[in-house]
């Protein structure tokens, strides 16, 4: 996806063998090769010993199209899979604190309610909300409160999945293919495997 | 079946079963439970190193000369951290070693103990995988894995830490366990479809060049490439690291291009419609300015790294593969082919850009030293090399006959390289001459390793081309830095002849052109090693040269 100014932005899956270092050696690959992590989401995967890593990585396009080869080098990362250009369903979350005194609270609530964000905790001064959703719906969120005074903003990295279906949803997590942005195919080799 | 055996004796047991007869090492504190078996082993021969450094870079050279997989052992702390420009090197090169290295005790770890350092952490970015082991039971399939890994796919060093109470844990070994690395998958055969795209290329190409890299070397393809290229009459330019892949007396032979290749051979590429593109990663000293790298050919990547493809350079057509697999499906495929309009392009392309003139002097020269070791020994000697300009004036000027006879650090550009490199090549090959050509620069950095060279009993022979300085450095700050010369002379060099005696190791000084041969046939007569000492010409810039970052138009083929 192109984000301008030669920028461009690509969404990366990898399954990696949960081992100690693994995220060393990953961070510290991204770092010598001068790949910049937009975001990162890890956790433990439905397969047992494995962990599912959600990348999102911006630079110039010759520069990112190769983070998917480069960490399909690292022998604890079994799968990667540059999902920029397929059909995938994403999500961030978001938790953000606002300053939501009598005077202002039900404007709040009613923002929340339009964004179908949650209310998790109620202060005397402030409410903490929950959103999920795309990156758009998430900043626009956070603009719209910026008026009533911000106190803490935490976001998750993007977490993403190839589509169940075939057909395209509306949903807003989608992510649009870039029909301009070369499509990067990682050669596969064939021959044996690393099992022996 | 599995044994129940110490850790330290699980390491011996699976590096003689993948078929380790030699290790390259020193001892410290938290290997001695390592070495403490050693002698239980007496299959597995320990070459003690003078520094860690120095075994690294003989187990480098161990495994580029025979292609087995290079070992060296070092303990915890400084140890293990002088191991890493070993490391280093061999990363960026491609070759297959092994480290294992000694580490504090498990409890101790993370606590700044004694001789502590994080060297899993520090080899992380200059190995291609690394261990911390911390149970006696994972050792052995450790050792196997580790390898794996090191000698398949694109090959390089692995190093495995060990807590000092893991080699004295007893633990169990099964030789026969199964490897199981799920996300390592080593490329053979490649995808048809690319193999039939590159062929159609090559068949279509009025002006096709090979680029041999250490690739070829590397997967041993040396028969293959001379099939090919005489099947299809395809000039061939090596890499600096491919130098040897191909005989240098053969007619298709065109050098190796870049920064100080043959000026013949940078033409042949610039100006070729097709670049047939071998196991080389397209590195900078060859492309210089990759936006005007020969722009008016299509090339074809033929690698086993898949991340290496459209690194550097864009190619048409990527062909992902073990090389030799690949020669294979691609050679019956090529039509035969004459080029003689180009071949003979590139003959005049020679002819006008000879390139390997040596200057007309009395004075003696390095190239002289490099020109009248191929002529004695033939072009048939294995040949090492530090980094700098006696390293270019020996890809320039030696001719090599033989395959796989050029051990030199291309990609970390290491010097210091040439003293140990010389002892693993000459271990691994002990009825081969072995010659190594030494500036005066690196040789200080790495010569205490001569006591191993004597202990040993190893007939190396050590050339230094001895200008009293760093001539590269000396070159560089005359043509880029308005000649402000600045730690490039040395100008407290021992008398290198006494330094060979005080070793006990024949030393010949040569000052004079009329004395070279004598003195290197001497040197190869003499049955042990041998120090030739040639004091070589004060300042003395190398040719051609094309400045970092530039293309073939800014090539300065020689003085003006």
């Amino acid at each position: 996806m192109a984000l301008g100014n030669g920028t461009f932005q690509r969404t990366i899956s990898a399954l990696v063998q949960d081992k100690p270092g693994v995220l060393a050696r990953i961070s510290g690959l991204f770092r010598r090769r001068g790949f910049n992590i937009a975001s990162l989401a890890v956790g433990r995967s439905e397969r047992p010993g494995m962990s599912r890593m959600t990348f999102v990585v911006e630079g110039p396009d010759e520069v990112v199209r190769h983070v998917a080869a480069q960490l399909d080098r690292l022998i604890d990362v079994v799968e990667v899979h540059d999902i920029t250009e397929q059909n995938i369903v994403w999500r961030e979350l978001a938790l953000i604190k606002v300053s939501a005194p009598a005077a202002t609270r039900s404007e709040v609530l009613e923002l929340a309610n339009v964004y179908r964000s949650n209310v998790i905790d109620i202060g005397i001064e402030s409410l903490t909300l929950e959103i999920s959703g795309g990156r758009q719906k998430i900043d626009t969120l956070i603009e719209l409160l910026k008026k009533f005074g911000l106190l803490e903003v935490i976001r998750t990295g993007r977490v993403a999945t190839l589509r169940g279906t075939l057909i395209e949803g509306e949903d807003d997590g989608l992510f649009q293919a870039d029909a301009s942005a070369p499509t990067y195919i990682l050669p596969v080799p064939t021959g044996e495997t690393g099992s022996v | 079946m599995s044994k129940h055996l110490s850790g330290s004796q699980i390491v011996c047991e699976a590096l003689l079963n993948e078929g380790v007869d030699v290790v390259f090492g020193i001892p410290g504190g938290a290997i001695l439970p390592l070495y403490g078996v050693l002698s239980e082993y007496p299959d597995l021969r320990h070459i003690l190193s003078r520094h860690e450094q120095g075994a690294a870079h003989a187990a480098d050279g161990y495994a580029r000369s025979t292609g087995k997989v290079g070992v060296a052992f070092a303990t915890s702390g400084p140890g293990a951290t002088n191991l890493v420009t070993g490391l280093a090197t061999a990363m960026m090169d491609s070759v297959p070693m092994v480290a294992i290295t000694g580490q504090v005790g498990r409890t101790a770890i993370g606590t700044d103990a004694f001789q502590e350092a994080d060297i899993t952490g520090a080899s992380m970015p200059l190995t291609k995988h690394n261990y911390l082991v911390m149970r006696a039971d994972d050792l052995g399939a450790t050792v196997h894995e580790a390898f794996h890994i090191a000698r398949t796919g694109r090959s390089g060093p692995v190093l495995i830490d060990v807590p000092k109470d893991v080699f004295t844990e007893m633990g169990d070994y099964d030789p026969e366990a199964p490897i199981d690395l799920p996300g390592y998958r080593v490329p053979g055969k490649a995808d048809e479809s690319q193999v039939e795209a590159a062929a159609e290329l090559i068949n279509q190409a009025e002006r096709p060049v090979i680029l041999a890299g250490h690739g070829v070397v590397l997967s041993r393809s040396f028969d293959e490439l001379m099939e090919l290229a005489e099947k299809a009459q395809i000039p061939v330019v090596t890499t600096l690291l491919g130098i040897s892949s191909f005989p240098e007396d053969h007619v298709l032979s065109t050098g190796f291009p870049g920064m100080h290749g043959m000026a013949y051979a940078s033409l042949a590429v610039d100006e070729a419609d097709l670049i047939i593109n071998f196991g080389s990663r397209f590195d900078d000293r060859i492309i210089g300015d990759a936006l005007r790298f020969s722009t008016g050919s299509k090339k074809i990547h033929v690698d086993i790294d898949p991340a290496e493809i459209n690194k550097s350079i864009r190619v048409e057509a990527p062909v992902v593969g073990n090389i030799k697999d690949v020669f294979g499906q691609l050679i019956p495929k090529v039509k035969q082919a004459t080029h003689v309009g180009w071949l003979q392009h590139i003959e005049h392309l020679k002819a006008e850009h000879p390139s390997l003139k040596i200057p007309e002097s009395d004075r003696l020269m390095g190239q002289h030293v490099v020109k009248a070791l191929s002529d004695v020994t033939k072009g048939e000697a294995i040949i090492t090399t530090g980094v700098g300009q006696h390293q270019m004036w020996a890809a320039q000027h030696y001719q090599f006959k033989n395959a796989n006879s050029w051990l030199s650090s291309g990609g970390a550009g290491t010097m210091g390289y040439e003293v140990p490199s010389a002892i693993g090549a000459q271990v691994g090959n002990p009825d081969k001459l072995v010659w190594s050509i030494c500036g005066d620069g690196g040789f200080q950095m790495t010569l205490m390793e001569l006591a191993t060279v004597v202990e040993n009993k190893l007939p190396v022979k050590y050339a230094i081309l001895n200008n009293n300085h760093l001539g590269m450095i000396t070159q560089w700050q005359g043509f880029f830095y308005n000649g402000d010369y600045q730690a490039e002379t040395y100008t407290a060099n021992p008398d290198f002849v006494k330094l060979a005696e005080a070793y006990e190791i024949k030393g010949i000084r040569v000052t004079r052109q009329d004395d070279l041969e004598a003195a290197i046939a001497e040197a190869n007569a003499h049955d042990g090693p041998v120090v030739v000492d040639c004091v070589i010409e004060k300042v003395d810039d190398l040719y051609p040269m094309i400045p970092a970052g530039q293309s073939v138009q800014e090539l300065i083929e020689e003085p003006n």
